[in-house]
């Protein structure tokens, strides 16, 4: 005992030596800068910290916004992967400067825009978030009305599965986004039962699937999203939105809002004067942008950074603007 | 070890309870009239007290448990204990995380490249191996290191690595005490064990937000998570290590005059030792299980890469991280394998099991065995000529310089600090990460457009003919009569100590509201330990009976095991599209091999004897293997029961995420919807008693049959 004790000391103590050392020895390699460059604003912008919320479009944002602060103004850029309330808290304590796509979440919205002022509203992305229920192309093809939510009890019976039982199948499933899907089921008396199918993965694999196969499916998903490039789903209407029609989640009818897609800053970092602000700020492009972007990763296989540089080397004027 | 929630690879089983194993029981009789009566009431009343809860709607715990949240965020700030002791804990475990990542994994700001690049790393990383584990261990770490690199996951690797070995050191330093204080105080034990068994139990998905409320994001959440999952394996192996170290010894010692410190360091330490080290191997394995799940909170690691790849459903990057961390895996546990095979050589004595060996101590800590082939002696090889200690040393202290000379040259070139892509060279490209991971979305895309329609009708005929009426009859019956055929079928299978378990945990998921979705969830986890169980008999036979089939399967059930089950659930999605069957399979992709493997233990184990004397009288294959090996064996199936349950219930959560649906769910939903956190918690909650319920059940039906 003793003996090996004093050996894995000794393996230790040398270790700490070998690395003391090594720290010490003082950076050789050459080209020790910024491997960015820039044009020697990198002291100026420093760190940018951009949470990076789990779903391709938000990436996609992100490592666009990230590679032009680091290429356009010698930005250290991180990511930190984050849920989108963990982000919030981040920002709150000051782990996260922004976040840039942000889905609503009122509730957040008073704890820490309203209440805590530890965040701030950074403008739209220009993007617009719709959230619904879709049909693959074929269905929609073949039954243009089930296009519409007052037809679907005709069809209930295609989309019977043997999860749902005698009713209809409508697939649920996100477990980040906020569903009324339960509540329109029975409201609309809809002879469905709502399936939960716990994540994107599990609804985009069922859509895939579904098109290939030819077999029925309803289902919740929202846009923009790269799947659409992959697939043009078609979205069933349902009763229009109107203002507080979905205020007593109960009662609710009615379509899901729309959602103007907006970024966030934390109040820290908007007062740090960095030039990183001021481009989060002025960040918009447009859905069809976005899905490119995202098209580049999903499909091709691109890494976020590559996905993103080819996209600012294609549209220097739109990047241009963001920083003006 | 998979990612996901609490996977006990190393049960310990506690001390059996006695039982009378001559009395006559009629076990199977009293069951079938049980199962009959419920039936028959369960068509009077069914569909009546279900406890449904809609999904969306809450109970005033469940409000409760976010207000408590919200109180707790809301004191952060001003909160001493908060701002101080956590606050002080998690920077001082981020700098020191950061640090070690500048200095090994990550490039700090200026500088282009960490400040010892991936050359000496290497070397540093090969250096400390050989000194701890010896030469073979050596070469298998520096495969394996090159291996992260050709994969193009160096810095993710080396992070996980950073923060694996964070988390075990911590585990040793909290680990090693508590184990030896439960060891020696009785009351101590009755305390903690409990607790441990919740840290264990409770998908880690229900304290994510939690813990990241008092953390922060970030490493030092990555690591609370860790050590939350990984700290129980050694404290219990330890605490087992000192117990059994023989009473005789311990009452010569004291003749001697030793005073209890003398006990405890001359003594019980020493001789414990090597299964302290085992106890570090398995919460090393567990740390490295929790890799994924930490990165859902920005914890640094291969994790990373895995959860990025499933959003696009890329399932050939995903498999690539996924490979990577079982690589990881199997160097850590053949390394720590080998240093503890050398503390014993070195006359460390124990009456444990050695992992590499061929004994399980019976009754009270079961641990994995490892192959001989896979052990630092190899397979069947003659002891060798080992250096003596002297001469190792001198070697160890001779290999410094070329391992400084490794960190200066990594220091001076770039191509030496960074790895390059292997794209373009020979044999080495086709290990590249992108290409190995288009080759992998290539083959499992043709794969499962040959087969899906066929998987899928499969899927169809198992739900409606056997999920479906076996879930109608326990999820709709009412919760009272469920709750007293549970009652009952834990006294006949256990007595009435399980059976008093068994009502608190009733009462536990009762009071979380969540009794219908448990139900449910129960219902999955019977199904899925059933197909598990049939499957392992059929492998665990094979591998039993020949040591090539061993051979050949056992690296697929150590990977199974290991890798993550998000690499997985894209390709079950597109076989089985989401349902509550596709949960089935995840849960029994990850819980077959360890049911597999015991069972194989427990074949093995049937007295050589016994099988000569039965093939001499005659017998056929089929009856040696039904009415000799399997009854002789019972004891290692019924162990295997209890592990792959416990195994399966760590993949519910995993399960709700492919539309398992039930608690699972609702677990996925409290860690991503604000609204959902309380309910979260309490599926969570409802998942650890559901848990220890079965666990109780099962084991105390398994002291009958041992005698």
């Amino acid at each position: 005992m003793a003996r090996g004790t004093r050996r894995l000391t000794l393996a230790c103590v040398a270790a700490a030596l070998a690395l003391g050392l090594s720290a010490c020895g003082g950076g050789t390699i050459q080209n020790a800068t910024a491997p960015t460059g820039g044009s020697g604003t990198a002291a100026a912008c420093g760190d940018l910290r951009i949470a990076v919320n789990p779903w391709t479009g938000y990436v996609s944002n992100a490592h666009v916004i990230g590679y032009v602060a680091k290429t356009k103004l010698g930005c250290n850029v991180t990511y930190s992967d984050l849920k989108e309330e963990v982000s919030w808290q981040g920002m709150a304590s000051g782990t996260i400067d922004t976040v840039v796509e942000n889905w609503g979440h009122n509730d957040l919205i008073k704890k820490y825009i309203t209440d805590g002022k530890t965040v701030e509203d950074a403008g739209p992305t220009g993007n617009d978030g719709i959230i619904g229920w879709y049909v693959p192309p074929w269905m929609a093809e073949k039954y243009p009305d089930i296009l519409d939510s007052a037809n679907l009890n005709k069809y209930a019976d295609l989309f019977k599965t043997s999860e749902s039982g005698d009713k209809g199948q409508l697939l649920d499933g996100d477990p980040s986004y906020v569903t009324n899907d339960e509540a329109l089921v029975t409201n609309l008396k809809l002879n469905f039962k709502v399936v939960v199918g716990g994540s994107e993965a599990a609804l985009i694999e069922s859509f895939r699937s579904a098109e290939k196969n030819k077999t029925p499916l309803l289902a919740y998903f929202y846009e923009p999203q790269w799947f659409f490039s992959e697939m043009k789903l078609a979205r069933v209407k349902l009763p229009a939105y109107t203002d507080g029609c979905d205020a007593d989640p109960k009662t609710i009818a009615c379509d899901y809002p729309p959602y103007k897609l907006n970024k966030l800053i934390s109040a820290k970092f908007a007062a740090s004067g960095s030039p990183a602000v001021g481009l989060v700020k002025k960040f918009q492009w447009t859905n069809d942008d976005q899905n490119l972007v995202s098209t580049y990763m999903s499909r091709d296989n691109m890494t976020p950074d590559d996905a993103a540089k080819k996209w600012v080397d294609a549209n220097p004027d739109k990047v241009a603007a963001w920083l003006k | 070890m998979s990612t996901a929630i609490a996977p006990p690879r190393a049960g310990v089983k506690e001390e059996q309870p006695y039982v009378d194993p001559t009395k006559k029981r009629y076990t199977g009789r009293k069951l079938l009239g049980l199962v009959v009566v419920w039936v028959a009431l369960w068509l009077v009343v069914k569909n009546r007290d279900t406890l449904e809860l809609p999904f969306a709607q809450t109970t005033g715990l469940h409000t409760w448990l976010n207000d408590f949240r919200d109180s707790i965020e809301g004191s952060g700030q001003s909160n001493w204990f908060m701002k101080y002791v956590i606050g002080g804990i998690s920077a001082a475990l981020n700098g020191i995380i950061t640090a070690l990542q500048g200095l090994l994994s990550t490039a700090v700001f200026p500088r282009p490249v960490p400040e010892i690049g991936w050359l000496g790393v290497m070397a540093l990383i090969g250096w400390v191996t050989y000194a701890l584990a010896g030469i073979r261990s050596t070469i298998l770490v520096l495969v394996c290191t090159f291996l992260f690199g050709v994969f193009g996951l160096w810095q993710f690797s080396i992070d996980l690595l950073i923060i694996t070995f964070v988390a075990v050191f911590i585990c040793v330093i909290i680990g090693l005490p508590l184990g030896i204080l439960m060891a020696r105080n009785q009351r101590v034990s009755a305390v903690v064990t409990p607790v441990l068994d919740l840290m264990q139990t409770m998908p880690s998905f229900a304290y994510l937000t939690p813990m990241a409320l008092f953390f922060g994001i970030g490493p030092a959440c990555a690591v609370a998570v860790t050590l939350v999952y990984a700290i129980p394996p050694l404290v219990r192996i330890t605490e087992h290590g000192i117990k059994s170290v023989s009473a005789n010894t311990i009452e010569a010692s004291r003749s001697l005059g030793l005073t209890s410190r003398q006990l405890l360091r001359q003594v019980q330490l020493p001789m414990a030792r090597r299964t302290i080290i085992v106890g570090v191997n398995q919460c090393t394995m567990a740390a490295l299980s929790m890799a994924t799940i930490a990165a859902l909170v920005n914890g640094p690691g291969l994790g990373k890469p895995v959860v990025s790849a499933l959003q696009t459903l890329n399932i050939g990057a995903a498999f690539v991280g996924g490979l990577a961390i079982v690589l990881m895996a199997i160097m850590l546990d053949r390394t720590t394998t080998a240093a503890s095979e050398r503390a014993e050589r070195r006359g460390g004595h124990t009456d444990v099991a050695s992992v590499g060996g061929p004994g399980v101590v019976k009754n009270i800590v079961w641990l994995e065995r490892l192959p001989r082939w896979a052990s630092e002696e190899g397979y069947e090889s003659p002891p060798r000529k080992h250096l003596s200690n002297a001469g190792r040393r001198f070697a160890i202290g001779l290999l410094v310089v070329p391992v400084l000379i490794a960190v200066v040259l990594s220091r001076t070139y770039l191509s030496l600090a960074q790895f390059g892509s292997f794209e373009n060279v020979p044999v080495l490209s086709f290990l590249s990460g992108p290409k190995l991971a288009s080759v992998v979305n290539t083959v499992v895309r043709s794969f499962v457009d040959a087969v899906d329609t066929f998987t899928n009708g499969f899927k169809e005929v198992v739900t409606v003919w056997f999920l479906n009426p076996l879930q109608a009859l326990i999820a709709t019956s009412p919760w009272w009569l469920m709750a007293l055929v549970l009652l009952a079928i834990a006294y006949f299978l256990g007595g009435w100590r399980p059976t008093l378990v068994t009502a608190v945990c009733e009462a536990v998921i009762l009071g979380t509201g969540l009794w219908n979705d448990a139900m449910v969830t129960l219902t999955m986890t019977l199904v899925a330990t059933l197909l598990v169980m049939i499957i392992a008999v059929v492998l665990g036979v094979g591998m039993g009976r020949s040591r090539r089939v061993d051979v050949i399967i056992r690296p697929f059930l150590d990977a199974f095991q290991t890798i993550p089950a998000f690499v997985y659930l894209v390709p079950a999605l597109a076989l089985f599209g989401p349902g509550r069957f596709t949960a089935i399979v995840a849960a029994l992709v990850y819980a077959v091999s360890i049911a597999t493997k015991l069972v194989a233990d427990g074949i093995r184990g049937v007295s050589p004897t016994t099988v000569e004397a039965a093939r001499s009288s005659g017998v056929t294959p089929w009856q040696m293997i039904s009415k000799v090996q399997l009854p002789m064996a019972r004891e290692a199936l019924v162990l295997a029961t209890n592990q792959g349950l416990l195994y399966v219930l760590s993949m519910v959560v995993i399960g709700g995420m492919v539309g398992g649906g039930s608690l699972g769910y609702i677990v996925v939903a409290g860690f991503s919807q604000r609204e959902l956190f309380g309910k979260g918690l309490a599926a969570g909650l409802a998942i650890t008693a559901l848990g220890v319920m079965l666990d109780r059940i099962a084991r105390h039906a398994a002291a009958r049959y041992e005698s």
